[in-house]
């Protein structure tokens, strides 16, 4: 239990960072109109694509000989990206439509 | 330069917050998709080149990584640029799903490193668990992210292929019971792991996976596909705290804001989603759709309907002064939009006051119907929203519903036995004249009847919507 707590003191900012960013989360899309909602969500989804860096921290630091982790890595690569790239590119299209009527 | 990738990082974190801000207001959304997206490029890239670890060398197998995202950039550019908008919502759904597995490997190959690099001499003292050792909330960080990122990915599957219809409905008596249980269950093994030798974790650690993957299928499974856009809105959410969790694996700024700044904005989107169709997550999530429009559906089964002509429909609307167009999912199917734009251009030709009535989830999310409508050049002025339209149904002519179905039905006012009951719908019964287009007279998504097509004032058209709107256009030019 300890060492639970002193890894909570450890990460204290980010835990700060944490709390104050689910509020801002919150405050930042409050008043959406519900037009909006679903390209919202994907480029809210296109956002959490950041997982791509961890990806690619995990693949520059496995190990060159050790096959399995290459591999997984790679594959975790690959499916960050879709998710980053795919994510940003369907909701530009979809805000294309929007904008081209004004 | 550790320095400079935090800076980067920075920067980056602030462009997804601005990025979602400018999301939420029509005029800078697709300005602040690309600022994230830019964020998201550097970090990236700030990421390969800058990025050292605590032993402060600097990533190796560049070519793995840039294959990696070359693979990645194609397939996503090219899958995103070809999806039909009628596809948008499984696209986003598969994507999510993609974020959420990433996350699981991640978790996979740092639990790898973690039971590897495990060193019993520092604790010599023996009867070591990860409890009693710092790796403790390492172990809990890590399993947190391998259990929302699998649970998000197979549950984005089966939302994904329910909304492709590849997929349908399925409950089981007690579902929710054995669902409830096997995420305890799944939390049970993760606090227990704790507790273990870090040789003893690994056929746990494996389990989790396979019950978190297995909880994801089942949580989506019972879920009625019109309910589905909440649930990916929902396992939208989790991606960004399964991402999140990555922040606190690597002390990286960008993951943890950019995750939770998600994981929140994802859920109040959720609850806001809910709130447009008048319903409340938990009633999304237990009450499921499938299971209770069987008590629906016996009720006002039976009765007569109207059919109409084609002349006769474009007869009607071309001497109305007012048409209200209420379009739908099988407006979209049709792939119609372009269509019903030239019959509402040349019916305002002949000073037929022309609008759209746009429910709050027409289509198959909420604002999708108005990317569709975009999409073939309708102006913003001619989309009415609800609250605004269900005023103005008294006055109108003639009402053309176009492949929707579940949006005008009454029964959500007037029978609380329907699953849809307290959905705020359409009043297009209000209207003088309804014409409803449909394929066939079988029920619509949430599964159930319409008693609006049976009432006196309804003459249904029944046909593909593309042909019977082109068939309108010819009968209406030759008038």
């Amino acid at each position: 239990m300890e060492q639970i707590l002193q890894w909570f003191a450890e990460h204290q900012d980010m835990i700060y960072i944490v709390i104050l960013m689910v509020f801002v989360g919150i405050e930042v899309i409050g008043r959406v109109p519900s037009v909006l909602h679903t390209p919202l969500m994907s480029g809210a989804n296109a956002i959490h694509g950041v997982v791509i860096i961890g990806a690619i921290i995990v693949m520059g630091n496995a190990d060159p000989d050790d096959i399995t982790a290459l591999i997984l890595g790679f594959l975790a690569v690959i499916l960050g990206t879709l998710n980053v790239v795919g994510g940003f590119v369907v909701t530009d299209r979809m805000l294309e439509m929007f904008n081209k009527k004004k | 330069m550790e320095s400079l990738l935090l800076f980067i990082y920075l920067i980056a974190s602030i462009t997804f917050i601005l990025g979602l801000k400018m999301l939420s207001n029509p005029k800078t959304a697709r300005k602040g998709n690309t600022v994230a997206a830019l964020g998201m490029g550097i970090a990236i890239i700030g990421t390969i080149v800058l990025y050292t670890n605590v032993a402060g060398d600097h990533l190796g197998n560049h070519v793995w990584i840039i294959g990696g995202l070359a693979i990645g950039g194609v397939i996503g550019t090219l899958s995103a640029k070809n999806v039909k908008m009628t596809a948008m919502p499984q696209m986003v759904s598969l994507f999510n799903g993609m974020g959420g597995a990433c996350a699981a490997l991640i978790s996979i190959i740092e639990f790898k490193h973690l039971v590897h690099d495990f060193k019993p001499e520092l604790y010599a003292g023996g009867g070591y668990t990860y409890f009693s050792t710092l790796d403790g909330g390492v172990l809990l960080v890590i399993l947190a992210g391998l259990i929302i990122g699998s649970v998000s990915f197979t549950g984005s599957m089966i939302a994904w292929a329910k909304l492709d219809g590849r997929l349908n409905d399925y409950a089981f008596n007690g579902q929710h019971i054995v669902n409830i249980l096997m995420l305890i269950f799944t939390i049970g093994l993760s606090c227990m792991i704790l507790f273990l030798r870090p040789e003893e974790t690994i056929t746990f650690f494996y389990a989790i996976l396979a019950l978190s993957a297995l909880y994801g299928i089942l949580f989506v499974l019972p879920i009625g596909g019109a309910d589905m856009p909440v649930v990916i809105s929902l396992l939208n959410s989790f991606t960004g705290i399964a991402a999140a969790c990555g922040g606190f694996l690597y002390d990286n700024t960008a993951m943890l804001t950019g995750g939770i700044l998600v994981g929140a904005a994802g859920t109040l989107l959720t609850v806001l989603m809910c709130n447009a169709m008048n319903r409340s997550l938990l009633n999304v999530l237990i009450g499921s759709f499938g299971a209770s429009a069987q008590s629906g559906q016996s009720a006002g089964a039976q009765g007569t309907y109207k059919e109409m002509s084609i002349s006769d429909a474009a007869v009607l609307m071309s001497y109305s002064s007012k048409v209200v167009i209420v379009p739908g999912y099988g407006l979209a199917v049709a792939q119609a939009q372009h269509a019903c734009h030239e019959l509402e251009k040349l019916l305002a030709d002949k000073g037929v006051e022309v609008t759209y009535a746009i429910h709050p989830v027409a289509g198959r999310m909420p604002g999708h119907m108005n990317v569709l409508l975009a999409e073939a050049d309708v102006p913003y002025e001619k989309l009415k929203e609800m609250e605004e339209i269900n005023d103005e149904f008294p006055s109108v002519d003639a009402v053309l519903v176009l492949g929707a179905n579940d949006v005008v039905n009454p029964a959500a006012k007037t029978d609380p036995s329907s699953p849809i009951y307290g959905m705020p719908i359409l009043d297009v019964e209000l209207a003088k004249h309804v014409i409803v287009n449909k394929r066939s007279m079988k029920p619509g998504y949430a599964g159930i009847e319409n008693e609006l097509f049976f009432r006196p004032k309804t003459s249904m058209l029944f046909g593909d919507s593309k042909k019977v709107l082109q068939d309108l256009i010819a009968e209406i030019k030759n008038l």
